[in-house]
């Protein structure tokens, strides 16, 4: 049994299965990122006037890996016209290059997320709060009865906000970061020691801390299942899935344009991401 | 395209050639991991008969909670107590346990139950046949779709025997509730959802793939069968609703273990404390995601089975279906539609006035189309000569009791009248009546009809009109009386059927006292629900003894029908067809004046 249309095109539809399959996916796609896209809309007009968060991103960072996904995309189209060229070298090297940029941005994204987690609040008893990056836990960590001590200090490197500063109206406490830049203070940067028994909170920038870290972490994380799911697609066709190039090179360039159209939806998604999360 | 990637496709077009068929692909590839549509779609429909008959016993047993509300369950009790333990102390379905079953009806009978059995089951095995394709485009992503369908099947089913059990949320599972029990039934229940909505999605594009590629010469658009353009129809709704229902539960399952409030907003108390949580989120966004998917899915569960209505009706009034072109215009129009309802389901939430009008006029606009559909399937009796098998009793059953979960839809459909109505047992009856009597009537009429072409025997016309007669009376004893029970103010939640609001007849309202005579017909509506169990006694000795015993058929076309499902071999072999196939007409052509026979089928080029 032989089912029509898997290589050549349908004479009415003017397309082979897997490219009018990849199409729907992506539509179905698009209903996916489209609702979350609708989340942030609705939760981010839900919030209260000035509470949503602005500038905890690394705008530079995010750029660069915005021209790192953009130049993957311009590789993926000119390796699969390599193939259609007939030129099997080139597109070994053009789509190696998209494979790169592939694993730069995951590069650059652990990064980032990494500088997130390592980002802490921590909220004293006396009301101050310390806002800053991880330097070391001091002592703790064992296990008494099967959970984890606390450590005994920790030291932050950043800065600290007095306790008044929300009475002041200044910012809410959730919002320390916009202080800053808001109340035009400059708040000098340096290492704090804090025992942990000063304090009441210690929150590091994960998705739990705000909505907007919540948004940021699960729709860059679920961006990124994709772009290392591409990865892994195009990744094995270029290596041990080429064999099939020399069997049935016209389903193999097939394959290759499949999954580049595949890719180009990751990119676009990242292209409508980038705005909302670091700029907006 | 370049001349050398031409001159290298046809010794690759040779070497596939000899890796298909001339070798027997054994047991295991044969009826386990088979990528044949109709071996997927017989495992599809075993498999979801089987979840809806355990989606029935959870009913059965909260049927006895409501009408004997704390008193233990006779013969399976013990057994309930000895699996489950402490929810099911003393042989009694506690309240905890209670929620879980309603959680689990509903999810098992809708995701999987009636849609794996109305879509993926008969529209695996049928809609390739109808077309004259030799399988659906992506076999092995087809064999993917089920074996992700039953992952998440039994995902579903582990959830019962952890600690807490399943879900209790609600098959709708409203946050911060559904977020807050502190079980870990609800993030089984997003997983399974996952890999549910994963096997869907794989089906859709599936579906939509085969039939727009998949098509035999000659069959246009408007020659495919109805139950195909239904099929076409349900699976382009799967594919763009389902996901935000996905958006929505990855939202949820990082609320469940990540921490995160997307459906939790400031100030939640759980518990007598406030919870420890970041908050700013929305309960509202839970129920538009959901909704976005629920509503649609509606249609999914009643589409397949308006096609089946179509294809019985048809073959065994002896006449074109009425109204082809409408019928076909108006599964359109529903698809459409059915993506801008949704929010009917929120107008007790507070999302404002002006919001609930838009999404009352649609609502209202819905109901043209599926009264098109409906009168159309009814228009088709007009002067048949009617064969009043068991299949066509099913289809005419269906037509009035679709009618009624209709109709009394429109109360619900208007905000005004839904104030009253929401949440009570009028709304159970409703979609009952949609989904239960209409849907599932329509899969049974399916099963009786195609049974000849899977198997090459007909089943027990006896057995099947009892089982007709039982499901018919015991359906209508079940879900009318719940109309007046929702009427006169029930509220569906309540696990011990409401007694603890009783009050004497002179002081009961509708905000929620109840009055003796309201609680009373728990009883009797549990002893239905027992008796409708009773009669899927003689369905399931019908279906497996037929198996063996059933009367042979003499030809491939036992009930002479047009569509190109039964001009194959029967059972059809891989491949389906054995020569190949040309279609010349429409499909619906009985009793064409002048022509040799009563039915002309589509591939056949002359009337003779």
């Amino acid at each position: 049994m032989d089912i029509p249309y898997t290589v050549m095109p349908r004479r009415d539809t003017g397309l082979y299965n897997a490219k009018l399959g990849i199409w729907l996916f992506l539509a179905s796609e698009v209903m996916l990122f489209g609702a979350l896209f609708s989340s942030y809309i609705l939760l981010r007009v839900g919030s209260y006037p000035g509470v949503w968060p602005h500038g905890l991103l690394n705008v530079p960072v995010g750029t660069v890996n915005t021209l790192v996904l953009i130049c993957s995309s311009v590789t993926v189209v000119l390796g699969w016209a390599a193939l259609k060229a007939n030129q099997f070298a080139k597109y070994r090297k053009i789509q190696a290059i998209t494979l790169a940029c592939a694993g730069m941005f995951c590069c650059i994204k652990s990064y980032e997320y990494y500088d997130k987690f390592t980002h802490y609040e921590v909220i004293l008893k006396d009301g101050r709060v310390i806002d800053g990056h991880l330097v070391e836990k001091v002592g703790g960590g064992q296990l008494v009865d099967g959970r984890r001590q606390p450590p005994e200090a920790i030291v932050i490197h950043g800065v600290e906000f007095p306790a008044d500063a929300k009475a002041a109206g200044m910012a809410k406490v959730p919002l320390i970061h916009n202080l800053e830049k808001a109340s035009g203070h400059h708040l000098e940067h340096k290492e704090f020691r804090i025992p942990w028994s000063d304090t009441k909170k210690v929150q590091n920038y994960g998705p739990w801390h705000n909505t907007y870290l919540a948004i940021y972490f699960t729709m860059t994380g679920l961006h990124a299942l994709h772009v290392i799911g591409g990865a892994l697609v195009i990744g094995w066709i270029w290596g041990p899935g080429a064999a099939m190039w020399k069997s049935d090179p016209e389903r193999y360039t097939n394959r290759v344009e499949v999954s580049g159209l595949f890719w180009h939806f990751v990119d676009l998604v990242w292209i409508f991401l980038f705005p909302i999360l670091y700029l907006l | 395209m370049s001349q050398s990637t031409k001159t290298a496709h046809a010794p690759a077009h040779g070497a596939h050639h000899s890796g298909g068929d001339h070798h027997d692909p054994g047991f295991w590839r044969t009826y386990v991991f088979s990528t044949d549509h109709k071996v997927i779609g017989i495992q599809y429909g075993v498999s979801s008969l089987i979840f809806l008959f355990m989606g029935f016993l959870l009913m059965l047993a909260m049927r006895w909670q409501i009408a004997w509300p704390n008193q233990p369950i006779p013969v399976v009790g013990p057994l309930l107590e000895a699996v489950l333990g402490q929810p099911a102390s003393g042989g009694v379905l506690g309240a905890d346990l209670y929620n879980s079953f309603g959680a689990m009806h509903g999810t098992i009978m809708v995701f999987l139950g009636v849609v794996p059995l109305g879509f993926a089951a008969f529209g695996n095995y049928l809609v390739p046949l109808q077309i004259g394709a030799p399988d659906m485009t992506f076999p092995r992503i087809n064999m993917a779709s089920f074996w992700s369908f039953l992952v998440g099947g039994l995902i579903m089913m582990v959830s019962f025997f952890i600690p807490g059990g399943a879900a209790q949320g609600g098959w709708t599972s409203y946050s911060p509730l559904a977020t807050s029990i502190p079980t870990d039934g609800q993030t089984y229940w997003i997983i399974g959802m996952v890999f549910l909505i994963t096997s869907s999605l794989l089906g859709s594009v599936n579906f939509i793939a085969t039939v727009i590629q998949l098509r035999a010469p000659g069959m246009g658009w408007m020659r495919m069968p109805f139950f195909t353009w239904a099929q076409f129809v349900t699976a382009f709704i799967l594919l763009l609703a389902f996901p935000p229902l996905e958006a929505a539960a990855v939202l949820q399952l990082m609320d469940k273990v990540a921490g995160t409030s997307f459906y939790l907003p400031t100030g939640l108390i759980t518990g007598g404390k406030l919870a420890d949580i970041s908050g700013g989120g929305s309960p509202l966004l839970w129920q538009h995601l959901f909704w976005f998917l629920a509503h649609p899915e509606v249609y999914v569960l009643i589409l397949p089975a308006m096609g089946i209505v179509g294809e019985v009706i048809a073959n065994n009034s002896r006449k074109p279906i009425f109204g082809y072109r409408s019928l076909v215009y108006s599964v359109l129009a529903v698809g459409f539609i059915s993506f801008i309802v949704w929010a009917h389901h929120m107008y007790l939430t507070g999302m404002g006035t002006k919001i609930s009008t838009f999404f009352q006029t649609t609502t209202m606009i819905i109901s043209v189309p599926s009264v098109i559909i409906l009168t159309c399937l009814f228009l088709s009796l007009w002067g048949g000569s009617i064969r009043f098998n068991s299949a066509m009793l099913f289809s005419l059953a269906f037509l009035p009791m679709f009618g009624i979960g209709g109709l009394t839809g429109l109360p619900l459909g208007f905000n005004f009248s839904d104030i009253h109505l929401h949440d009570s047992y009028y709304v159970i009856a409703h979609f009952h009546y949609v989904v239960a009597p209409g849907s599932i009537f329509a899969l049974f009429a399916g099963v009786y009809y195609w049974y000849p072409k899977a198997t090459g025997r007909k089943m027990n016309e006896l057995l099947g009109k009892i089982h007709f007669a039982g499901s018919f009376v015991f359906m209508n004893l079940i879900f009318f009386p719940m109309f007046a029970q929702g009427i006169a103010g029930m509220s569906r939640r309540m696990s011990d059927g409401g007694a603890s609001y009783m009050v004497s007849d002179a002081t009961a309202d509708v905000v929620g006292r109840l009055a003796k005579s309201v609680i009373d017909a728990n009883v009797g509506i549990s002893v239905a629900a027992f008796l409708l169990g009773v009669s899927q006694i003689p369905f399931i000795i019908n279906f497996f003894m037929s198996m063996f015993r059933g009367e042979k058929v003499t030809s491939d076309n036992p009930w002479d029908a047009t569509t190109l499902e039964w001009q194959t071999p029967t059972p059809p072999p891989h491949g389906n067809f054995t020569e190949s196939i040309k279609v010349y007409r429409g499909p619906y052509e009985y009793s064409v004046p002048g022509a040799a026979r009563d039915f002309l089928p589509q591939n056949q080029p002359s009337r003779a």
